[in-house]
């Protein structure tokens, strides 16, 4: 502003509260889909933590035993590869499907859609519908209003307790956890993330919504660098819809010059991000496709055609579908191909896992001592760590020179769980040692008919060749 | 810290404090209004950035921060010298944290304690704690597998310096010992010596010269036998090695043995009991008794 306006100064808010969203429930094909999906993601987060497995509980990440049992395996820290590998598969996954369908994360399986779609479903049956709730929000407050909320933020955080608890029986028991639970017994890092799992499902379901994904959510915001020219998108058709107006229902509106488009905006009040489709593509769209199922509701009412607001791809879209989408297309060939060299080694590396792990240290003060017998020695410490299930024989040996010995235990039992501490000395004839530094190795191999082995590699030092 | 570092700090906190509240508060809001769908006059792409206002919460969320740092400063030392109201400190922590470890593993180790060693030396979990010890205290003179380096004693054979019993174990690690063979250069020549390191070779079955090794046999006679004994079995009581069997310290070949004589040795074990307290000190010798002992 360059000129002074003394009298007439306007502020604008920089911060501005948003404006509710009442989203409109809806039916139809897409909408079915996503219960779908809901009922089923939701089922197995509330139900997996009361599996059994052999008794004890087949889904449990034991963080101060460090021990991650998953239906009979026991996963250890030191398999953290694994682990590193499923994320791999997960953001792969997502890239691929993303480039492929859009953001069909967002609208089907992401978890704030789908605790936002239940949370929805408590606040339609508490208050009503959209036009109800408007209306009630509106409204002065008064006893129905009063008992309609607090009935509506009961429920919401009865469930997100709920939900809070079984968060937390994936990683301490949760039949114990919810005995102490009700007792108000439990400790400090368990009442901790109980509260702070609910907190933050009340409050990302129940009160920011859409604010995750706009403001929030990094996803949103990266995930349109996969888009392309073939990527499905829900889009308005312009060239039909438009102009859009209102009419009788059987008039001929195509002689007013008026397109399929019938400017009812429920395509709006049922976004539950608040946008208008028709206005193009828009970061906020989460591709939930319910402006879809209510278009063709109502395409279906006027008795037009439907999918004026449909699935696509910009391709057929600019084209009128004479250009057809290209699935296979390099960057779909790439995330694919990416996606099953992962998922593949994965699946190898599981298969091929060995339930033993092995560590040397070399005693830290010495370099090395000379037996009086003329044998170079070197101490260490062997950690054997039995990964399995069950209690193990193994056989320590060490290899890497024609002569090599090795004084101290050499077969043990090991618990299952128990990590054994072994110092043993390792001798090597002077004669043998070329180089003061010298590679040699420890194998550990289980006995029985499951010969598996773990190995490690050790540095042997020597003296300096004259 | 002093009283002007201590101020200087609380000043620093609190007008940062108050400043971001200030900065909040004044930059909430701008002269001037905006028209419907106004841009940034941002471009990339094509993709242009309407100029819409930052939600209401994202501001909740700095003025919930800075709440936050209230509270904070108020509970926990921030502002200088201020000790915080509920007087945490790392150090407060640390000992809190031992004491809750000691009332932990206290009762182990007191029970432990009372358990006679040789029965002890038989309990895997004492031996494994005792172990443990061993191997973060005593590794570095006895190697990590009790097995000893040249001038440390090998501790898994039958052979003990001080005694193997339970009682005598249990005494070198807690009160330590001192080993000490004088320098025999002054009072021997150069003969003598000669001789008497073919006696000390022969004792343990080397192959000597006969003869020098008799004439030896009158050195050792008249000087060595208080210590090592007649017969070159040693003396436990004062640390004496056997010298007949073929477990040398600190090496047997004629060499070393000479310079060991002339030279003299020092051993030095030194008193744990400071170091470990009497409890662990019980769980190490258990341990050690264990290794010398198996069934």
């Amino acid at each position: 502003m360059t000129n002074k306006e003394t009298n007439d100064i306007s502020y604008r808010d920089l911060y501005v509260s948003p404006d509710k969203i009442y989203p409109r429930q809806v039916n139809g094909h897409f909408a079915r889909l996503r219960i779908l999906t809901v009922l089923l993601l939701l089922g197995c987060y509330y139900v997996t933590p009361w599996l059994l497995w052999n008794g004890d509980q087949a889904v449990l990440f034991d963080l101060p035993a460090r021990q991650f049992r998953y239906f009979g395996v026991t996963f250890w820290p030191q398999d953290f590869i694994y682990l590193t590998l499923l994320l791999i598969i997960a953001a792969v996954g997502l890239f691929l499907f993303t480039t492929i369908a859009g953001r069909l994360w967002c609208g089907y399986a992401c978890p704030q859609t789908v605790w936002t779609e239940t949370f929805l479903w408590i606040e339609e049956f508490v208050e009503g519908n959209r036009n109800k709730r408007i209306k009630m929000d509106k409204g002065p407050w008064n006893f129905n209003k009063l008992t309609r909320k607090s009935t509506k933020h009961f429920l919401w955080v009865s469930y997100a307790l709920f939900t809070g608890y079984t968060f937390v029986g994936y990683f301490s028991p949760i039949r114990e956890l919810g005995l102490n639970l009700l007792q108000f017994n439990l400790g400090p890092w368990e009442w901790f993330w109980v509260l702070f799992y609910s907190l933050a499902t009340y409050g990302n379901a129940g009160w920011l919504r859409e604010q995750v994904c706009l403001h929030m959510c990094p996803y949103a915001r990266f995930q349109s660098s996969m888009f392309d020219k073939d990527t499905l998108i829900i889009s308005y058709d312009d060239n039909r819809g438009e102009s859009r107006g209102k009419r009788k229902k059987n008039s001929d509106y195509q002689l007013k010059g008026l397109g399929d488009c019938i400017d009812c905006n429920q395509c709006v009040h049922v976004c539950p991000t608040g946008i208008d489709i028709r206005d193009g593509l828009q970061y906020e769209c989460i591709a939930c496709a319910a402006c879809i199922d209510v278009c063709d509701n109502v395409m279906e009412k006027m008795g037009y055609d439907k999918g004026l607001i449909k699935y696509t791809t910009e391709v057929e879209e600019k084209t009128l579908g004479n250009e057809k989408t290209l699935f296979f297309r390099p960057r779909t060939i790439i995330y694919t191909s990416i996606f099953l060299v992962v998922v593949v080694a994965f699946f190898y590396l599981i298969s091929n896992r060995i339930p033993l792990d092995i560590n040397v240290l070399r005693d830290r003060n010495n370099l090395y001592t000379e037996s009086f017998s003329g044998e170079i020695e070197n101490t260490y410490t062997v950690k054997i760590l039995n990964m399995s299930q069950k209690k193990q024989t193994y056989v320590l040996r060490v290899e890497g020179f024609n002569t090599i010995k090795l004084e101290g235990e050499s077969e043990f039992e090991i618990e299952s769980g128990e990590i054994l501490m072994l110092p043993v000395r390792i001798k090597i004839p002077g004669e043998q040692l070329t180089r003061r530094s010298n590679d040699i190795q420890f194998t550990i191999q289980a006995s029985g008919e499951e010969a598996y082995k773990a190995a490690s590699a050790a540095k042997f030092l020597g003296p300096k060749k004259k | 810290m002093s009283e002007f570092w201590s101020w200087w700090i609380i000043l620093i906190t609190v007008v940062n404090v108050l400043g971001c509240w200030a900065l909040l508060y004044w930059t909430r809001r701008v002269k001037g209004s905006v028209g419907e769908n106004e841009t940034t006059g941002h471009v990339y792409d094509g993709i242009e950035e309407y100029n819409n206002p930052l939600p209401k919460w994202w501001l909740n969320m700095f003025n919930i921060c800075l709440v936050f740092s209230v509270a904070y400063l108020i509970l926990y030392p921030g502002l200088g010298n201020f000790a915080g109201v509920l007087g945490w400190s790392q150090t407060n922590q640390h000992t809190e944290e031992v004491t809750e470890a000691k009332k932990t593993y206290a009762p182990l180790f007191e029970k432990y304690a009372l358990i006679p060693l040789q029965q002890l030396s038989k309990m895997k979990q004492a031996t494994e704690m005792g172990k443990r010890i061993f191997v973060n205290t005593c590794f570095g003179c006895h190697g990590s597998d009790a097995r000893g380096n040249p001038g440390y004693p090998d501790l898994t054979d039958n052979d003990w310096l001080y005694g193997g019993s339970p009682t005598n174990i249990e005494s070198s690690i807690i009160n330590g010992r001192n080993g000490v063979m004088p320098a025999f250069e002054a009072a021997l020549n150069a003969e003598q010596l000669d001789n008497v390191v073919q006696y000390v070779g022969q004792l343990s079955g080397n192959k000597v010269d006969i003869a020098k090794a008799t004439d030896g046999k009158m050195v050792f006679e008249q000087h060595c036998f208080a210590c090592h004994g007649n017969d070159g079995k040693g003396n436990i009581a004062l640390g004496a090695p056997n010298l007949t069997d073929s477990n040398w310290l600190y090496g047997g070949s004629s060499t070393i043995i000479a310079k060991t004589i002339r030279e003299g040795r020092m051993g030095a074990m030194p008193a744990h009991l400071d170091i470990l307290g009497k409890e662990r000190a019980h769980l190490v010798a258990a341990y050690v008794y264990s290794l010398s002992n198996r069934q």
